[in-house]
């Protein structure tokens, strides 16, 4: 897989002084063709940010930003323009233009470049047609509901034939139905058209439902990146823990234990009846603090808290036997909390 | 019938009430001032569009953080330049201007002549309508244009005026009737219309129905104009839901 876009040491500040905020942070990564990537982080990640500098809606103080290996912050402005036709955006609050029907707004790009009007028209409709909404040709932003402003906008993001498409928290207005609606409009645009499609989003189940890769960010910076399941199921960092077990509880709660494990369940097979062999095999006890199970890409990945027994001994027994099984990665959690 | 009115009048003390009649009837007289009303101020709201639009555009996209920033003090100028205009009392600036009226015209005086301090007072008035318009514009659909490649010009053109446009003529329904008012004192420099009748004959000469129908005709123009101009902003505005549209 050659990679479509090349994020190289990007660095970003606003403000100056006291004020100085430090968005990004010698932030790299590199997006394949044809894949879904997903880029997650609490809100004042900077997620905003990197999405912005992808297209150079945003200027990067530092850093390389590669576009088919053609770096976009060397080009001059028309070069630039030339650019971001091949790598469309769609946006949180959708920014249809209100005083243009779907058609026409989709037809927008399609005039910047000169298309005879006729042609453009067509396309728009076929695009229309594409995104399933055949006929709010003629109606106004205004008389289109959430949902279908956001695949008038994707419509409008296709019409200049994009190699790559970004997503800035494209979801993140609309309702779980919804929501769940456009990411399959996207997964499909992904595999019919060939489009790279980059989302940003601090919903973990966008990402589960259509990446598959993702970057943790944290405070401007990179914690993780890796395949959805992967980071998911066994987070290494603790940026990454907090966004993937969100509703954690902290520490001191946990009842009776000192030493709290997380045993996660990789691959999907059936899950072997783990604490029932530990209790017999070993003869040791431990307390289920919480499980969860979530879907991954089409796979199911288990994960348990337990809290390993006050006996030094016994823990470590217990920690050793669940160790050895096959297809199960443990972890021990210290300063766990939500 | 017009013997009856004259009658009615004078019993009800108006003096002159004969005279009057005769003025107002005369058919020369009331339509050619309702002409020089309205074409003066029409003429220079026209032309202060033609300054104060490209100027208006600037103030927005040439601020810091805006689309096609320009040098700090140059915008400095700019706005000092638009608030000293607008701070004149436009009485003052009609007789301060007198020299470039006498330069553009080659005269100072008649309703011509007014079309150069109207515009002059106009223009930076413009200039701030179509600024506040322009800047009710949502930066989201700014940045999408950028992403899809839109030039500045293209951005000005295709994305901020089009989606400003009901803004804009509310802002131009506002400047033709402040300039409409400012032009009724255009009889102070020899200007004509239904101001310079209501000022010279209507107070100067006691004439006081002259006054009131002089009154009565611009307020009805003001009326027309205000309706035109919302009929127009409605027609053209697209987010509004319950309207009726044809062919929807």
């Amino acid at each position: 897989m050659e990679p479509i876009i090349e994020l190289k040491n990007l660095s970003k500040t606003f403000g100056a002084g006291d004020n100085q905020v430090s968005a990004l942070k010698d932030v790299s990564i590199s997006v394949e063709k044809g894949e879904i990537f997903g880029i997650i982080g609490l809100s004042g990640a900077g997620k905003s940010t990197l999405v912005r500098c992808i297209n150079l809606l945003e200027r990067p103080d530092e850093g390389k930003i590669l576009f088919h290996g053609n770096d976009l912050m060397a080009m001059t402005e028309k070069e630039l323009r030339a650019q971001r036709r091949k790598i469309s955006m769609i946006f949180q609050s959708f920014n249809l233009l209100d005083q243009r029907t779907a058609l026409e707004n989709i037809c927008f790009p399609l005039e910047l470049v000169g298309t005879p009007k006729k042609e453009a028209r067509k396309r728009a409709a076929a695009l229309l047609e594409t995104v399933g909404l055949p006929d709010k040709a003629g109606a106004y932003p205004v008389q289109l509901s959430g949902g279908q402003k956001q695949r008038v906008a994707i419509a409008r993001a296709l019409a200049s034939n994009p190699e790559v498409l970004l997503c800035d928290e494209a979801t993140s207005a609309l309702d779980p139905k919804t929501t769940r609606e456009t990411l399959r409009l996207l997964r499909q645009i992904n595999q019919e058209l060939g489009v790279t499609v980059i989302i940003i989003t601090h919903d973990m189940k966008v990402i589960e439902e259509i990446c598959g890769r993702v970057a943790i960010l944290n405070h401007g910076q990179v914690a993780e990146i890796g395949a959805v399941e992967e980071v998911f199921s066994n987070p290494k960092t603790e940026a990454s823990r907090r966004l993937v077990y969100p509703d954690g509880l902290p520490f001191e709660m946990l009842p009776g234990s000192s030493r709290i494990i997380r045993v996660a369940f990789n691959g999907g097979t059936a899950y072997q009846p783990l604490i029932a062999s530990l209790a017999i095999d070993c003869g040791v006890k431990v307390n289920i603090l919480g499980a969860d199970t979530r879907s991954i890409d089409g796979k199911a990945f288990g994960t348990m808290l337990l809290g390993l027994p006050e006996s030094e001994a016994e823990a470590a027994k217990a920690l050793a036997y669940i160790t050895s099984q096959k297809n199960i990665t443990v972890e021990e959690v210290r300063d766990y909390h939500g | 019938m017009v013997e009856n009115i004259v009658s009615l009048l004078d019993s009800w003390g108006i003096s002159k009430a004969a005279e009057q009649m005769e003025f107002l009837l005369n058919p020369s007289n009331i339509p050619f001032a309702v002409w020089e009303t309205l074409y003066a101020p029409l003429l220079a709201t026209v032309l202060a569009y033609v300054i104060g639009l490209p100027l208006g555009i600037l103030l927005v996209t040439g601020e810091e953080g805006g689309i096609r920033p320009l040098p700090k003090p140059l915008m400095q100028v700019i706005n000092t330049i638009i608030n000293l205009l607008r701070s004149i009392p436009f009485l003052i600036l009609m007789v301060m201007v007198f020299p470039l009226s006498r330069l553009i015209l080659g005269t100072a005086v008649g309703t011509t002549a007014t079309i150069v301090p109207l515009t002059v007072a106009a223009a930076p008035y413009v200039a701030r309508l179509v600024e506040s318009s322009l800047r009710e514009m949502d930066h989201g659909v700014i940045e999408a244009a950028q992403s899809m490649g839109c030039s500045t010009w293209q951005i000005i053109t295709r994305v901020m005026l089009p989606e400003c446009k009901p803004g804009l003529i509310n802002g131009a329904t506002n400047a033709t009737i402040t300039i409409l008012g400012y032009g009724a004192m255009a009889g102070n420099i020899g200007g004509g219309g239904l101001g310079a009748i209501a000022l010279m004959r209507g107070y100067g000469r006691n004439q006081i129905v002259v006054l009131y129908v002089s009154v009565i005709i611009l307020i009805i123009l003001v009326q027309i104009i205000q309706s035109v101009g919302t009929a127009l902003c409605v027609k053209t505005d697209k987010r509004i839901r319950n309207k009726s549209r044809k062919g929807e």
